[in-house]
């Protein structure tokens, strides 16, 4: 479940490597320019969306990659998120400055609880436990009829972010995101490299040795995990702007899943895992749904083989390759 | 309370607690034995069904197709094993997670490929179809008790297969400690294989017991694999007693939330309010239930190992 062998210089060295980054990023500001010269808007909503879910699997991989804590109850974050904002507007609130913040907090604080009963156990069973809070939120979502129960809730418009900042342009709406994105990004490596990240790391190594040596580790759990359902809600809030509705089936079990695929597929514990394994895998589901109807049979396929081929998820192709270099 | 809606939904409570332990029994072996989550379990339930149904269909007779097709979901899970996840023994629990899930991305696509994505019509043999009258007064459906019988006789099989042979003994060392087992002789390849074989055609099983009260339909395996989850960590990872206890306690707490949660909210609030919470109540109740479960008794209640 760690990540302890692969040849990076040191395991707890999380830098953004700017060599990258900075060219990522410059890329990613261009495409709206791209997307309009190879005609459409589609590309902008497509780029917009699979960047909230790097944000997501993100989040996760903070939790999962780097604290090792197998959550499969994420969605719930994401979900709480997104009802946050929608039920907000509904109730007259449109302010992003507001109403984003609150979706944080709403899900942060989720979290602060679940994961306050859920880190007394461990391995196989925090994983059920967590799944088991998704699920009793999911139903409780469902019986919401006054916020749209079982069919969902449509929003009004998106949020308000300023003046001149029309987020229902495609265009605006994908700065934004990429803005809070690459922020949040740059956040999570931020901490990753600092004390916090590294007492995390080590507990992920060896938890047993952390609490002998005095560390309150399951203090420094439960922050992480409550960071992670913040920045989740903070992903969530984005989704629901995304779409313009909010339904259950953001929040079940399934959703949950296919964001723990991401970050295995792009790579546990790895920075970019969570960003890579959402381009991946969306792009592919997004390609593949153009040529047919069964492309569920060939993303498996694909999935099946990065598993067998990659076992530690793409990124570590990546740092592989780097390790070799620099060897 | 009305005794018979009581004695009736104790019936439905044991009869969806046994077809869980079907499922449930094949998922904690695999769990207990070679330490590996198995996303893909309730894809052989599905498979089961659709080759039940398609076999029914073909010979017009449900008894073959449930014969055959209880056969072919253990020969397909067989091959499984064989082919793919036998590469997933030595990989860590989240390497499992992506792997299995795969499979059952590729095994739901298959059967959409194959029969298509409208449910496939599986309907209870005629033999069967009416009530009978177990006393006076109180009638209850002959498909529903054929599903007990079935149930309990597989249990039993079980049950025997477990303690009295030597594929359940080398099956239970494996699961209390699968290293000594290894090292004791074991044929732990041949023993792997027999075990999700085994697996496999208990998920045909209850394909085929389902599959005319539910429906046989793409995806249909994957509500109830969270279940059997939910069922296995109830009872404690490995254990098949834990397995067949936690089964009953699910589906009889299931069963019975959905019957008399919406009766005793009409009590305690308005009829609207009601009608919106009781459901929701209902389906939390077995998660509330693992939850409380994990947190006075981590291990769940009939732990394998010290």
């Amino acid at each position: 479940m760690t990540n302890a062998k692969h040849s990076s210089p040191s395991i707890l060295d999380h830098s953004l490597h700017w060599r990258w980054a900075v060219p990522l990023l410059i890329a990613l500001a261009a495409l709206p320019l791209i997307a309009v010269a190879l005609g459409g808007d589609f590309y902008i909503t497509l780029a917009s969306r699979i960047l909230i879910f790097a944000l997501a699997a993100t989040s996760l991989n903070f939790i999962l990659g780097f604290g090792g804590m197998v959550s499969f109850g994420h969605a719930a974050f994401i979900g709480l998120g997104a009802y946050t904002v929608a039920i907000a507007m509904q109730e007259g609130m449109v302010n992003a400055w507001i109403a984003w913040p609150l979706a944080m907090v709403v899900s942060g604080v989720f979290a602060l609880v679940i994961g306050a009963i859920s880190l007394r156990t461990q391995g196989v069973y925090f994983i059920m436990i967590t799944l088991a809070f998704a699920q009793m939120l999911y139903f409780l979502v469902v019986s919401l009829k006054a916020y749209g129960g079982d069919d969902g809730l449509s929003m009004a418009g998106r949020s308000f972010v300023a003046p001149g900042l029309d987020l229902a342009r495609d265009r605006d709406f994908y700065y934004v995101t990429l803005a809070l994105v690459s922020a949040s990004v740059w956040g999570v490596a931020r901490l990753l490299n600092a004390r916090f990240g590294h007492t995390l790391q080590a507990i992920r190594e060896n938890e047993v040795r952390m609490i002998a040596i005095g560390f309150p580790v399951y203090r420094f759990k439960l922050v992480a995990f409550t960071l992670a359902g913040a920045l989740a809600g903070l992903a969530g809030a984005l989704m629901a702007n995304l779409g313009g509705f909010v339904s259950p089936s953001l929040m079940q079990w399934s959703q949950s899943g296919m964001l723990m695929i991401m970050v295995i597929l792009g790579g546990v514990g790895y920075l970019y895992g969570g960003l890579l394994g959402a381009v991946f895998f969306l792009l592919l589901e997004e390609l593949l749904s153009h040529y047919t109807i069964h492309w569920q049979l060939g993303l498996g396929a694909v999935l099946l083989l990065v598993v067998l081929v990659a076992p530690n998820g793409l990124a570590s192709l990546v740092a592989r390759k780097k390790g070799a270099a620099h060897g | 309370m009305d005794p018979i809606l009581l004695l009736e939904q104790a019936f439905n409570g044991l009869q969806f607690g046994l077809m869980l332990f079907l499922l449930a029994a094949g998922l904690t072996l695999v769990f207990g034995i070679m330490d590996m989550i198995n996303l893909a379990h309730g894809s052989l339930y599905m498979v089961g069904a659709y080759l039940i149904a398609a076999i029914t269909a073909a010979t017009g007779s449900y008894w073959w197709g449930l014969c055959f097709g209880v056969l072919g979901a253990a020969v397909f899970g067989a091959l499984l094993e064989v082919s793919i996840l036998r590469h997933f023994y030595q990989r860590d629990h989240l390497s499992q997670v992506l792997g299995t899930f795969a499979i059952l991305m590729m095994c739901n696509e298959g059967v959409r490929l194959i029969w298509g994505a409208q449910p496939v019509p599986l309907s209870t043999p005629d033999s069967l179809a009416g009530p009978v009258e177990l006393f006076p007064g109180f009638f209850y459906s002959s498909f529903s008790l054929f599903i007990i019988g079935v149930g309990l006789l597989v249990a039993l099989l079980m049950y025997l297969l477990i303690t009295r042979t030597r594929l359940g003994m080398q099956i239970r060392a494996g699961a209390a400690n699968r290293e000594m087992a290894m090292a004791m002789g074991v044929n732990v390849q041949r023993l792997f294989t027999a075990v999700f074989a085994v697996g496999a055609a208990l998920c045909g099983i209850a394909g085929g017991m389902l599959g005319p009260i539910l429906a046989v339909q793409v995806g249909m395996g994957e509500s109830i694999l969270i279940v059997a989850f939910v069922v296995i960590v109830i009872g404690g990872i490995g254990s098949i007693r834990g397995a067949f206890l936690g089964a009953l306690i699910v589906g009889v707490m299931d069963t019975a939330g959905r019957t008399f949660m919406p009766m005793l909210f009409a009590h305690l609030m308005s009829p609207e309010a009601a009608a919106n919470a009781a459901p929701a109540v209902a389906s939390i109740l077995i998660y509330l239930l693992m939850a409380t479960v994990l947190f006075f008794k981590p291990r769940g209640l009939f732990p394998t190992h010290g």
